[in-house]
């Protein structure tokens, strides 16, 4: 997926292959800037108009983008839900909780009355923990905690198949963290929802995904289920970004030198190889490919294996 | 609407009572203003050809020898009454004056906002979804230009092309000479001859209103296309913006109900501050069309020292402002939850 | 940074000027190549011309523009462009003339209300208190008067005249730049490494001339340009009722008021001059929104990169 720059192309994402089967987690890990939340967006075409993609995303067996922007509109929020990172500017400032409720209902069930509805978003409203006298308020009556679990509730009103969650508590303190993500995952296992944990927190992924799918600059460098993945990551990068991660009996504070490339114009070779330690001379003139490597089937695009 | 009704309810009431204290510290500040400049309306209009003696004695008269408090308490006093003493100019009760002139201006002020608001909210809209494309710069350019006219020469301009040569529309006055003016309910003979069913009085009040509001109204408008385009491209550009899409929104619903509504607010908020530039608009325009209203009034006291007059107009003025910003500040709160509380 | 009080006042005045202008201009040579710097380049043009012609009016024009020179009323045509006007004056000779009066008062209403409203908004902001609150509510009492009464009221009071004129449209602006200045003081006043610079000592004159003088300087110019259009809608204004120019002198906002009952009658008199007014205003504006448009962008690329890199 490519942006239109007055600069030239920019290639957010590349060759990427993802699979999420249904009822799992995959988390989507990288640095700032490796095309993460792009590809998020991606799928839903949620793109500016600057926006290039190419290639196919199926849902349940159907091309996306064979769909019609109707079809598409439809199965936003019914059958592929998203969850933003920021909560606090997520709602619209002029409008009651009510209203962002029917408003979603009636989106896609335009014969649903309002009072229906409300029954319903109070239904799901209790799913997420949220008191009902909230609804008659407006957003800015209502602390960050609150407004995420509102915008979950909205997802959640249509049994969507998949949720894309968006660095979902990025924006919030620890222990409002922790409560939305136990929310999270209790949903999770209740709904049967598939969901794709767009993260820098490998924290997160750890604890709430199946399979973890690692990118940079706008690549996928490993992929592969998340216990034997963090216990031996294969790819480079992976390797330092774990290394990188404090624990209690870290004495020395690791980072992996250098920073991400640009992603603008056309690139050769491995892009992670001006910080690569294991790199070799192949990785400069020539892109790794995605390989099966070990019992696992671990996918990773590095030359070393 | 819980609990918002008793805040908005509170918040009026506070502003309708601090008009008071503000009103006074205008009145006085013209008042001082006024007698520290040099000139007084009995020298300015008999210039120096008048007998010196004869203007001493007339001065006199007016009180203007007496000490400074006494003519403030005197002043006070009027306003309070409503006697507001008399035009030096015009011989008539400054009250008269006002209650004559007033409602044209008013007519004159709301038609050009509505003129004003409707086609540059509407331009500026229009920009601000098609940003950076041919039309976008197109209404900008219109806008920068629009806001730059000098207005008295663009109503003379529409008088010409409009009155003139096509012939279609009325270039002076208020109301055709030919025709009974309208019983008064609010002095302005549009609604006047409305409510006494007056049709022919109606159409020809709104045909003499058409030219100056247009003068008046495009001009202004440069200034609410550029503010309602900005706001507009940020406000398509928002956050819940883009959540009401993933939510599955309609494009329709999401342009009007989300980017366009939070759009408007700041755009109303300017509103108010736009009176400002109306009232000075009005003193020109009123000029062009001789449309004998409260701009032209002004000028003719200022110009000839006419105290009462002048202070008369200062009064109008002041409730005029305040009123009209604590309307903003209400309407405001009602299009805006956030601001209530 | 740093740099010796040891160099003097004159180098750090260089300094500030130089590069940050420097790069600012390379910036604006870059950007002017698009539709937003085609359109300062324009402005700037019209103004320029308009000034060569008002600086070389006793050479361009083909009339004296006081002594009459035809049959008043005469529309154009033949040696007559743009027709005489009712005191057979010729029309383009008095528009040719007419340029100075109004660039001059820009001239002087600009630099009085810029002296003025520009230190003590600086002042203002960055001191604070109870001084910036009483400033800030008498600043604000002014702006929200109506601009052309306030006008009419100061030029009745001090009289007619270019001077006076421009005084009176200078007071009218000082709390314009004083606002913006103020209040984008308030807010650099908030920024990390201003207060970092107190923190480590540096004296508070030098924080505000080196610091905060030059992030509030990208507002300038534009409040510049709009001022300078609006002193010469005010003077026009100011003249066709009466209160501005003692008549003799060539203006356009005069000419106007002097021909504007025979509009009818010979209208060239009247459009001419008015046309003009627009002109010079509509290319001030396009300056100042250019320039808006190219010192903004370096604001805005920020906000696409971050976008691009999620």
């Amino acid at each position: 997926m490519t942006f239109d720059t007055p600069d030239g192309p920019v290639h957010a994402v590349t060759d990427v292959d993802l699979t999420i089967e249904k009822g799992t987690t995959v988390g989507l890990v990288g640095e700032s800037g490796c095309g993460k939340s792009t590809l998020g967006r991606a799928i839903l075409r949620l793109l500016p108009e600057n926006a290039r993609i190419s290639g196919t995303v199926r849902f349940d067996g159907i091309d996306l983008s064979s769909r019609s922007p109707k079809e598409m509109r439809d199965l936003r929020g019914r059958n592929i839900a998203m969850i933003f990172q920021d909560p606090m500017t997520r709602l619209n400032p002029l409008m009651r909780i009510r209203d962002h409720f029917i408003e979603t209902i009636q989106a896609h069930d335009p014969n649903v009355r309002p009072e229906a509805a409300v029954k319903r978003a109070l239904k799901v409203l209790a799913d997420v923990r949220v008191p009902a006298d909230r609804m008659n308020m407006y957003p800015h009556e209502l602390s960050g905690g609150m407004r995420q679990r509102i915008m979950i509730a909205l997802c959640l009103l249509f049994k969507p198949a998949l949720l894309i969650a968006d660095e979902p508590t990025t924006a919030l303190d620890v222990i409002l963290e922790a409560q939305i993500l136990q929310l999270l995952q209790s949903i999770m296992h209740e709904y049967d929802m598939a969901v794709l944990l767009i993260t820098h927190n490998l924290g997160l992924v750890a604890e709430f995904a199946d399979r973890v799918a690692v990118m940079y600059a706008g690549r996928i460098a490993e992929e592969g289920a998340t216990v034997p993945l963090f216990r031996e990551p294969y790819h480079p990068y992976t390797q330092g970004l774990l290394r990188s991660v404090i624990d209690l009996d870290t004495t020395k504070l690791y980072s992996v030198p250098g920073a991400p490339p640009s992603l603008l114009g056309e690139s050769v070779g491995c892009p992670f190889y001006p910080r690569c330690e294991k790199r070799m001379a192949v990785c400069e003139a020539v892109f790794p490919e995605i390989r099966l490597v070990g019992e696992d089937h671990r996918r990773v695009a590095c030359h070393l294996y | 609407m819980a609990g918002s009704s008793a805040s908005l309810r509170a918040y009026v009431i506070t502003r309708v009572l601090l008009m008071v204290p503000m009103l006074l510290i205008l009145l006085t500040f013209t008042f001082l203003l006024l007698r520290v400049a040099p000139g007084d309306p009995v020298s300015a209009i008999y210039g120096e050809k008048g007998n010196p003696q004869v203007i001493d004695q007339i001065k006199r008269e007016l009180g203007l020898y007496d000490p400074l408090y006494v003519q403030y308490f005197t002043y006070l006093r009027g306003v309070f009454t409503g006697n507001m003493g008399t035009s030096i100019v015009s011989s008539k009760p400054v009250i008269q004056e006002i209650q004559d002139r007033m409602p044209a201006t008013l007519e004159l002020t709301i038609s050009s906002m509505i003129v004003a608001s409707v086609f540059g909210i509407g331009l500026g809209t229009f920009a601000g979804t098609r940003r950076d494309r041919p039309t976008d710069f197109g209404t900008r350019i219109f806008a920068s230009m629009a806001y730059n006219i000098p207005i008295f020469w663009f109503g003379l301009i529409l008088k010409l092309i409009f009155g003139l040569w096509l012939g279609w529309l009325p270039v002076s006055g208020r109301f055709s000479p030919r025709l009974n003016l309208p019983p008064r309910f609010t002095g302005m003979y549009t609604v006047d001859t409305l409510l006494s069913g007056d049709l022919r009085g109606f159409a020809d009040a709104v045909a003499h209103l058409i030219l100056p509001s247009l003068t008046l109204g495009i001009v202004l408008s440069g200034f609410f296309i550029r503010i309602t385009r900005v706001n507009v491209i940020q406000s398509m550009g928002s956050d819940f913006v883009e959540a009401a899409r993933a939510r599955g929104i309609p494009e329709r619903s999401v342009f009007f109900r989300h980017a366009l509504k939070n759009a408007l607010v700041p755009v109303i908020t300017t509103m108010g501050l736009t009176f400002a530039l109306l009232f000075s608009g009005a003193i020109l325009t009123e000029t062009v069309f001789s449309f004998e209203g409260m701009g032209r009034f002004v000028f003719y006291a200022i110009s000839y020292r006419d105290y009462p007059a002048i202070q008369g107009a200062v009064v109008y003025y002041g409730i005029l402002m305040v009123v009209i910003s604590l309307l903003i500040d209400i309407v405001n709160a009602f299009v805006d939850p956030r601001i209530r509380y | 940074m740093a740099g010796g009080d040891a160099r003097g006042r004159a180098t750090i005045l260089g300094r500030f000027v130089g590069r940050p202008a420097g790069r600012l201009f390379a910036h604006f040579l870059r950007e002017s190549r698009t539709a937003a710097g085609i359109i300062v380049w324009i402005g700037i043009g019209i103004v320029l011309a308009i000034i060569v012609m008002a600086i070389f009016a006793p050479f361009l024009a083909p009339f004296d523009p006081n002594t009459k020179v035809a049959d008043p009323e005469t529309p154009p045509g033949g040696r007559f462009v743009m027709g005489v006007d009712r005191s057979g004056q010729d029309v383009l000779s008095r528009i040719i003339w007419g340029a100075r009066v109004p660039l001059a008062i820009i001239a002087v209403a600009t630099t009085i209300s810029l002296a003025i409203g520009l230190p003590i908004g600086l002042l203002s902001g960055f001191v604070g208190g109870r001084l910036d609150r009483i400033l800030v509510l008498v600043m604000d009492s002014i702006y929200a008067f109506p601009g052309l009464l306030l006008a009419i009221v100061i030029a009745a009071i001090i009289g007619r005249g270019i001077l006076n004129i421009s005084v009176a449209i200078a007071i009218i602006y000082i709390p314009t730049y004083f606002r913006v200045i103020r209040n984008h003081v308030a807010a650099v006043k908030q920024e990390p490494y201003v207060e970092a610079a107190i923190a480590l000592g540096m004296p508070r004159r030098r924080v505000i001339i080196r610091y905060v003088l030059p992030n509030v300087a990208q507002s300038i110019p534009v409040i510049f340009s709009v001022n300078a259009a609006d002193s010469v809608l005010t003077e026009a204004g100011l003249t066709f009722l009466g209160l501005g120019l003692p008549p003799g002198i060539p203006d356009w906002g005069f000419d106007i008021s002097l021909n504007w009952q025979r509009f009818e009658a010979s209208w060239w008199a009247t459009f001419y001059p008015g046309l003009f007014i627009l002109i010079l205003t509509t290319a001030l504006t396009f300056v100042g929104e250019g320039l808006n448009d190219i010192l903004n962008p370096l604001l805005r690329k920020k906000d696409f990169k971050a976008k691009v890199e999620a």
